[in-house]
């Protein structure tokens, strides 16, 4: 089953997108034929099993990879590496672990020409909206995870992207932590709109954070089912638990883990 | 050595910690380290005074006291740490670049591999006779045997430092919209500091390991040529100066690389 939406207005278009790997001269499936509209100002997650091509997918929208057949587009054109109108967050938090929050925060301002006032100056702004004013000089060694996951955040943040591409950004981040950035993305997105591809393993995040949910399966990796989140923002503690929420989490849960091959 | 100064530095980083934890565990160490070093020479002293063909630690105090007044300890030293210093220098600086290239570029890993792997399996000492053919009894094929016994030390550890690099980083800094230029001077290098100050230490070993043996061919002055020439007359105490020497300098060498690597390495996260 492929399931498909073809937007007017779409920001970001997948359009048969196929990646296969060679893995000792055998052709390995990652994406099968995979197509995906993501409106404007849209949040969006994918959730799927382990494996069924979610970070192949995303480094493909970064540009940071090209698809074997088929197309990304990103506002009518096609992908062909990173754009700055393109901001990603890894799951591993990808800090240069040599420079301070501040100077990680600053490296994307320093590649955009910025002088050291400037830079310094914006900087300084995200850091604090991340809450790490505290520890603008301190080096990611110091920090602990969730910080690390601010100051990646903050770093993307600065450059002022309008996508949001983000691969389990939370997945290393224990409960609680999660609660809260996740608290604070909806926050920060639902303030400058922002269109969002965030990619989980975890169904509950999935659909607390979503417009949609787009449910992947593996061999080959696909779009098996999307689910809209007809949920108001912002989202809130109760939302959560609510009978709503269990639905379309239990309709999520039963894409993810009873799929049929 | 090098074992007792990281327990040194994680001491370090924990006193930072907890304060009030005190100094004692640090102090006990150097208490055992200068015991250990007594009891080394009064070994030392007792096989001497036993019969067995060895000069006294007085003796050899003596002697090296007597080397250094009339200069020719210092003469020596100089001699012998200019030309690992050159050698050194100059086998690093052309390492580091090569190191780079191999690690950046796949078709200068293919080109210049074979060649390293292969020169990096001769001991570099094996080369003198060549060098001595090839470039004279001069300096030249002292600093020559140097130069390539820290040029491969470095180069391999450099090369290494590239391509085991962390990926992500890189992507990390295309996505921000840093080119290659960029991410090669604003990741690569910074990410690879650690990889090739450890292949500088290992060079520097190499070459102040190698540096003796290649004093032995035709040399007027050095640390190796005076026991060399020690050795013809049987002359023990100034042999264990030179010795003595050579360890206490490659020694403080080491020590000031290791200094320099806790200085610029102190990001790495350490588990
Ligand atoms: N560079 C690569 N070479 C070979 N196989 C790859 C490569 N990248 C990903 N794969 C394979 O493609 C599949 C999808 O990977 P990935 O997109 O990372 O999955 P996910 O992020 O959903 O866990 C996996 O089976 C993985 O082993
Ligand atoms: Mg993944």
């Amino acid at each position: 089953m492929t399931a498909t939406t073809q937007l007017a207005d779409a920001r970001i278009s997948v359009r048969h997108v196929r990646k296969t790997f060679d893995l000792k001269g055998e052709e390995f499936v990652a994406l099968g034929d995979v197509s995906l509209d993501v409106a404007d100002n849209e949040f969006v997650t994918v959730v799927g099993p382990s494996g069924c091509g979610k970070s192949t997918l995303m480094n493909i929208l970064a540009g940071l990879d090209m698809p074997s057949s088929g197309e990304a587009l990103v506002d009518g054109d096609a992908v062909t590496g990173p754009g700055p109108e393109r901001g990603v967050i890894f799951q591993q938090y990808a800090l240069f672990p040599w420079l301070t929050v501040r100077k990680n925060v600053e490296f994307g301002l320093k590649t955009a020409g910025l002088n050291a006032k400037d830079r310094r100056e914006k900087a300084e702004h995200f850091i604090d909206m991340v809450g790490l004013g505290q520890f603008a000089d301190a080096l990611p060694k110091m920090l602990s995870g969730g910080m690390k996951q601010r100051c990646a955040i903050a770093r993307a943040y600065a450059v002022n992207p309008s996508i949001l591409l983000m691969d389990e950004p939370f997945g290393a981040l224990d409960a609680l932590t999660r609660v809260k950035l996740q608290e604070q993305l909806l926050d920060t997105w639902s303030r400058d709109k922002r269109t969002v591809v965030f990619i989980t393993h975890d169904v509950d995040e999935a659909v607390y954070l979503a417009n949609r949910v787009v449910v992947m399966a593996a061999r080959p990796g696909r779009i098996f089912e999307i689910v809209d989140v007809d949920l108001p923002y912002p989202r809130t503690e109760e939302m959560r638990l609510s009978p709503e929420f269990a639905a379309l989490r239990n309709r999520v849960w039963n894409a993810v883990y009873h799929q049929n091959p | 050595m090098v074992a007792v100064t990281d327990a040194t530095v994680r001491q370090t980083a924990a006193q930072r910690s907890t304060p009030q934890k005190g100094r004692s565990p640090r102090r006990r160490m150097l208490v055992l380290n200068l015991v250990s070093v007594a009891i080394g020479i009064l070994l030392w002293w007792a096989l001497s005074a036993s019969g067995l063909r060895l000069p006294s630690p007085a003796e050899v105090a003596v002697r090296g006291w007597e080397l250094l007044v009339d200069g020719t300890l210092l003469s020596d030293t100089a001699a012998s740490l200019t030309r690992v210093l050159i050698g050194f220098a100059l086998g690093t600086l052309v390492a580091i670049p090569v190191g780079f290239l191999m690690g950046w570029y796949a078709w200068a890993r293919g080109l210049i591999e074979p060649w390293v792997q292969f020169f990096r399996t001769i001991p570099p000492l094996a080369m003198i006779p060549l060098a001595l053919v090839l470039l004279g009894i001069g300096e030249e094929p002292k600093i020559f045997v140097i130069f390539l016994a820290a040029f491969f030390a470095c180069v391999i550890s450099t090369f290494q430092g590239v391509v085991n690099m962390d990926r992500t980083l890189i992507n990390a800094a295309r996505v921000l919209g840093t080119k290659d230029a960029g991410i090669f001077l604003r990741v690569v290098v910074p990410a690879s500091v650690p990889f090739i100050l450890v292949g500088m230490r290992v060079g520097l070993g190499a070459a102040w390991a190698t540096l003796v043996a290649a004093e032995l061919i035709a040399a007027q002055a050095g640390l190796g040529y005076r026991m060399q020439n020690a050795q013809l007359y049987y002359d023990l105490p100034t042999i264990f100066v030179g010795l003595i020497t050579i360890g206490i300098l490659g020694l403080l060498m080491d020590r000031v690389l290791l200094f320099a690597e806790h200085k610029l390495t102190g990001w790495q996260e350490r588990r």
